[in-house]
């Protein structure tokens, strides 16, 4: 008997040990904020391990369907195919999303391009192609270079099923594989025109946006991203097993929407939830 | 093993027909079956790579993937009236996942896909595209007039509410960097395999050959990087063209690549023509430059072709440097356009797709066309170097 | 140069097109050297100022901050992919070394086989690699074995050290072999007859004769591997390398952080590129001394062992 006890003890035990390791995995675009959440969650809490890693969004849908991490960055809303196989694993419940950040896209173009606004949907003809040349928008008459993100990015899938409604991004769009590469390539193509980021537009000018003719043009800022008046931004979000949501990772679900999780978001370029947006 | 005179007589036998071999010296005899069975090893993983890159093409090879945006559904409460098999094609699991779910994981699957349909926005209902499986080959290889375009088009757009996955595009991509890095490379390193060979002093030689060599220990991130941040900025204000990154300038970075390995196997080449032939035409009056055009080049062809196949072969599948430089899947054969070839694809777009899904299939079918089309330029060459030295050697 | 045999070619004829076509090729020697060149120098110049051993020795807790930023875990991962891809590819290549250069019938079928299957591994894009991996390793070998051993959860059908390690292995295959029977071949053939003629078996032979003199030239094959190895990014992509993590990778189901990818995600991920270029160039240049040191070690061994063939033929 006592023997028994002894084992189940150290049963228990073991289980308490994985209990306090968080494994979180999936989107590049997330990584860096992942990892400075766990940084001073773990700095905070000295009992909780929380090992961080990226991939991407499908890597870690990939995991999560595995079991093989409890926590997955998502940079896009999870596929329909991707939740029904995690409702294999998952005893028919669907992942629990959680969404923890907002990003603020911006249309960025050439410092010295004239044009100062557009509206949401000439942003989309002009990256479908319908619109070729700046002066159909009221710029310079030159033919306009679009440059967008490579169709893995999460960015990339937002802007197609938002802005362009769902139409082909044009042919001659030039893919670039980061934010980054599209920001240097606008600021040295003086027909450039890209998005990415609002936090990311370097020394490219980001133009502001009409949500149709008759709306103001607003600038992404930070305030009006946070209060919705700018219209391009999206959702970051986390996925986790709702057998799994419980204890330690619940805890540090909420501890990472909480304002003092949201404190770090800014740091890294994305914008902070609103308040009405936490509870889920 | 040692070699033995041949004698007309049949060897002795062991027991049960086992070679001698097998009791008089037992571990020599493993040991050379151990050998020989490690030795195929290169065979089993040429195989196997084959094997296995297609595996996870097949389903879209025998048109079993299903992309259509509109599918038909089977409501919840009809759960039992299907059989198992076509419930298990329905929900797309594989027959382990089938017998592991229990009943009620059956229904919320179901209505997964319910609701699935439910969401597909209203523009595309009406859309012909959306009941169109993008993934059967006449759309994979065949241009296609989609809604809103006014004309056939060959589009790449596997991300969105219809998948476009024409590889066309892709397989003009590649080939149109691929030649233009063979256009730089080839005569660059064939003129330099000339040089050192026959031209160059022997102490110039020892120190040229090396030298050119190291360029193929650049790792081709560094390569891809290099022309990224500081080749794309030159050439532009060389040739001035608008986009900046473009697959001229991956060509370019891409024949830096190439060029090594096209060099060693020429210079290779040019060097094993017999000495002979180079005496008799110096000999003969002939200066070093017509000896090694007129003489040595012309009986080296072969092998300086076999070295152009070859780069071709290490051109094609290059990934990082045209990943880093230029990217767009755009159906154009002018050299200061983007392209985007397959190896890129693959690399770019194999982190963010559903495992096992229909994108996921066709980077794999990709792959298993690149290997294909490497596969038979690294034949080719080997075939005609093989003969080109045994023929030197017949003759010498 | 004897001076009556020069003023007899040009007496002959000078050819202007001869003078011409000479300096062509001459030219593009020098074009192709140049290109390495400035390429070196180009990274030499604007990394060795920002390398610092505060850079090499520091886990990073944010990639693209300046101030503290390192690249420890890069080369760690870097040199424990190529470490264990040694503990296969070696022995492997070796032996298949072994096999062609002293036990195959030199125009069997099987040999010949053998040879072309050799050389087309050499030509597999690294790409494909890649998706072999990934295929093969972690959809095949790891989901079996994670049936096998009922784990709950997956633990080897993932992308990981282990897999990629071995995925190299299985590219850099060619290149220890190549090496390997080159430095066999070097081996007198008298050395041989000499050891079977005293009553030595083949396998004696080989391990006490031939294989200790091989040993420059299986050296080499493990550094060129290493070194090719050490920059390819292409077949790691998809089998194990992560953009980050944490810490150093502790088992060889982890997945790890490499330098080449590192360069990949400097040039093309980073926030503001202009900003986190000095960091992007001192990686390259660590990355690059790599390769290079490992090269040259390679070369120089092989000059030698060249040497000697050459002396033998």
């Amino acid at each position: 008997m006592k023997k028994l006890l002894s084992i189940l003890s150290v049963a228990a035990l073991a289980a308490n040990l994985h209990a306090g390791n968080i494994t979180v995995k999936g989107s590049d675009t997330l990584v860096i904020l992942a990892q400075k959440w766990a940084e001073v969650y773990m700095g905070e809490h000295k009992d909780v391990k929380i090992q961080v890693s990226g991939g991407g969004s499908g890597i870690g849908f990939a995991a999560l369907q595995s079991q093989t991490t409890d926590l997955c960055d998502a940079s896009r809303p999870a596929k329909a195919a991707e939740i029904a196989k995690c409702q294999v694993v998952f005893g028919g419940k669907r992942p629990t999303e959680y969404k923890v950040a907002l990003d603020g896209l911006s249309v960025y173009v050439n410092p010295e391009n004239s044009l100062k606004e557009l509206t949401v949907e000439q942003v989309g003809d002009i990256f479908t192609g319908k619109i070729k040349n700046w002066k159909e928008v009221g710029g310079p008459d030159a033919p306009i270079t679009v440059y967008s993100r490579e169709n893995s990015s999460g960015t990339y899938e937002f802007f197609k099923e938002h802005i362009l409604k769902g139409k082909d991004f044009v042919a001659s769009a030039q893919t670039m594989p980061g934010t980054a590469a599209i920001v240097q390539a606008v600021v040295k193509d003086k027909n450039g025109i890209g998005y990415g980021g609002a936090a990311y537009g370097g020394n490219s000018k980001l133009l502001n946006i009409k949500r149709d003719d008759g709306s103001p043009a607003i600038a992404p800022t930070e305030e009006n991203v946070i209060n919705g008046t700018y219209p391009i931004w999206r959702h970051l979000y986390v996925y986790v097993n709702p057998n799994l949501d419980k204890g330690e990772i619940a805890a540090y679900l909420n501890w990472i929407r909480s304002d003092e999780g949201q404190k770090y978001v800014k740091d890294i370029g994305y914008y902070p939830l609103p308040k009405n947006l936490r509870s889920n | 093993m040692t070699p033995e005179p041949k004698s007309e007589q049949p060897r002795p036998h062991g027991w049960i027909g086992i070679h001698r071999g097998h009791k008089a010296r037992p571990v020599e005899w493993l040991a050379e079956k151990f050998i020989f069975l490690v030795s195929l090893s290169a065979i089993a993983m040429v195989l196997l790579i084959f094997l296995f890159v297609a595996r996870e093409a097949m389903p879209v090879f025998f048109g079993e993937a299903n992309t259509a945006l509109i599918q038909p559904t089977i409501p919840v409460a009809e759960l039992d009236k299907h059989s198992p098999a076509e419930l298990q094609r329905y929900l797309d699991l594989t027959p382990e996942q089938y017998k592991s779910v229990d009943h009620d994981t059956l229904l919320a699957l179901m209505q997964g896909k319910l609701d699935e349909q439910n969401e597909v926005p209203e523009n595309f209902r009406k859309d012909a595209d959306a009941r169109i499986n993008t993934t059967e080959w006449k759309y994979l290889l065949q241009s296609h007039q989609w809604s809103g375009y006014d004309r056939p088009e060959y589009i790449w757009q596997p991300v969105g509410q219809i998948k476009k996955f024409n590889i066309i595009p892709l397989i003009v991509g590649t080939l149109k960097v691929t030649l233009i890095g063979l256009l730089f490379a080839v005569p660059l390193a064939v003129g330099a395999a000339i040089y050192v060979s026959q031209l160059a002093r022997p102490r110039v030689r020892e120190v040229v050959k090396p030298v050119i060599e190291m360029l193929s220990g650049i790792p081709s991130v560094v390569v891809g990087f290099f022309a990224l941040l500081v080749l794309a900025t030159v050439l532009q204000k060389i040739f001035g063209y608008q986009t900046r990154l473009n697959a001229f300038v991956a060509g370019i970075a891409l024949g830096f690549a190439v060029i090594p390995v096209i060099f060693s196997i020429a210079e290779d080449a040019l060097t094993s023509v017999p000495r002979a032939y180079t005496q008799a035409a110096l000999a003969l009056g002939a200066s070093r430059w017509q000896t090694a055009w007129q003489i040595v080049l012309p009986a080296a062809i072969p092998g300086v072709f076999a070295a152009t196949v070859l780069g071709f072969g290490r051109a094609i599948g290059e990934t990082m440097i045209v990943l880093m430089v230029c990217s767009a899947s755009v159906m154009s054969w002018s050299i200061f356009d983007s392209a985007r070839s397959i190896t890129t694809t693959i690399a770019a777009e194999m982190g963010e797709v559903v495992a096992g899904g229909p994108h996921y299939r066709i980077l794999f079918l990709l792959g298993a066309l690149l290997f294909a089309a490497t596969f038979v330029s690294n034949m080719i060459g080997d075939f005609v170097i093989h003969r080109f030295k045994n023929k030197l050697e017949g003759k010498r | 140069m004897n001076g009556t045999q020069a003023r007899h070619f040009r007496a002959d004829k000078f050819d202007f097109w001869s003078f011409f076509f000479s300096g062509l090729t001459g030219l593009a020697t020098l074009f192709i050297i140049g290109i390495l060149v400035t390429i070196l120098v180009n990274i030499i110049y604007n990394g060795w100022s920002s390398l610092s051993w505060h850079f090499v020795s520091t886990i990073p807790t944010d990639l693209f901050n300046m101030k503290t930023t390192g690249i420890l875990p890069m080369i760690v991962g870097t040199t424990i992919r190529v470490f264990v891809m040694t503990i296969f590819v070696i022995p492997v290549g070796v032996i298949t070394a072994i096999y062609l250069t002293e036990y195959a019938p030199n125009t069997s079928l099987i040999t010949r086989v053998i040879r072309a299957a050799v050389n087309n591994l050499a030509g597999v894009p690294s790409i494909v690699f890649g998706l072999f991996g990934l295929g093969f390793f972690i959809n095949f070998v790891g989901k079996n074995m994670d049936l096998l051993l009922h784990n709950p959860t997956s633990v080897w059908g993932r992308p990981a050290l282990i897999w990629a390690a071995l995925t190299l292995a299985v590219m850099t295959l060619p290149v220890v072999i190549v090496a390997t029977e080159e430095s066999l071949k070097a081996i007198p053939p008298g050395l041989r007859e000499a050891s079977l003629a005293l009553g030595a078996t083949k396998l004696e032979t080989i391990l006490k004769i031939v294989l200790p003199q091989a040993l420059p030239g299986i050296l080499t094959g493990g550094i060129l591997a290493v070194s090719r190895a050490a920059g390819e990014v292409a077949p790691i992509l998809l089998t194990g390398v992560c953009t980050y993590m944490v810490g150093l990778p502790h088992s060889p189901t982890d997945q790890f952080m490499d330098l080449g990818y590192h360069v990949f995600i400097l040039s093309t991920q980073s926030n503001d590129i202009d900003a986190t270029r000095p960091i992007l160039y001192a990686t390259v240049l660590v990355l690059l001394m790599l390769t290079f040191a490992l090269n040259i070690v390679a070369i120089l061994i092989r000059a030698r062992v060249r040497k000697k063939l050459r002396a033998l033929g």
